[in-house]
């Protein structure tokens, strides 16, 4: 009981691993391109709440600037994958990942 | 802080963060991904906040919510005919894919509660962060924060020259 009311460390790598083993998922199983897009975004962001965790039982500042880069490198990610995908439905017509076999028109 | 309410509210946080983001993986249908997406976002920054970066979690806020969630919902709207109701989107590997996930998150969790206890600094952030983070910017992450400029200005002209209007591509059909 003291474990589940004492908030600590392990309980944010809890969330943490969970959005990750869920982003990983996605980018395994899932067919649409978008939805792949969707769990590159939920490993960041447990990757975020990793660095978060640890610098405020660390004291440090390192953990909270790491996270603001990698969210810059999030908004960056997500506007050229955007842009890939919406070219692969300019060509293909479908942004099912599994029919996309050439790597010219 | 260790008392019943801020506990309470770690864990309805928590719990929004975790379920909505087991929502955007096993959903069948794309928008309900994207807007289950919203809440594991907004669960984020609310933990952020519990962990004392609340710079982050606005930053969170308003780069994810409204920048990266608005693009993903754009990509799902541009890339399905709202129409047809055809935005359901299959999944192959299910089998791989489950026992990765177990794998991964049932190693992740027997490392983290059997390999000893994780000893708390004498010091941890307290209060707000704003103004260390405004000293740390301007003295020893200068250089990465510029680079940091630079990979967005090379992401911003990638991204418009790769979904330009292509006047050749779309004479051909």
């Amino acid at each position: 009981m003291e474990l589940l009311t004492n908030i600590g460390l392990n309980h944010y790598l809890t969330i943490s691993a969970l959005l990750f083993g869920f982003g990983l998922f996605a980018v395994m199983t899932r067919k649409n391109a978008i939805v792949i897009l969707m769990g590159v975004e939920l490993i960041l962001n447990a990757a975020n709440i990793n660095f978060l965790a640890f610098s405020k039982f660390n004291g440090g500042m390192e953990g909270v600037m790491f996270s603001l880069f990698v969210i810059v490198l999030a908004a960056a990610e997500a506007a050229v994958g955007l842009a890939i995908v919406i070219n692969i439905y300019k060509i293909f017509r479908s942004v099912d990942v599994s029919t996309i076999d050439t790597m010219k028109e | 802080m260790n008392n019943a309410t801020f506990v309470t509210i770690f864990y309805i946080f928590a719990a929004i963060t975790v379920f909505s983001a087991a929502f955007v993986v096993f959903s069948k249908n794309v928008i309900y991904s994207a807007f289950a997406l919203l809440f594991t976002f907004f669960g984020a920054a609310a933990l952020y906040v519990f962990l004392s970066a609340d710079f982050i979690a606005v930053t969170q806020i308003v780069v994810y919510v409204g920048g990266i969630l608005v693009l993903l919902l754009f990509g799902v709207m541009f890339t399905n005919s709202i129409m047809q109701a055809d935005l359901k989107t299959d999944v192959l590997h299910v089998v791989p894919g489950t026992l990765l996930l177990v794998a991964t998150v049932g190693g992740l969790l027997f490392t983290f509660y059997t390999t000893g206890t994780w000893k708390p600094s004498e010091v941890q952030l307290q209060g707000s962060v704003v103004e260390r983070i405004g000293i740390e910017t301007m003295s020893r992450y200068v250089l990465p924060f510029e680079m940091a400029s630079i990979l967005l200005l090379a992401a911003l002209i990638g991204a418009a020259f790769l979904a330009r209007y292509d006047n050749v591509h779309n004479n051909e059909h």
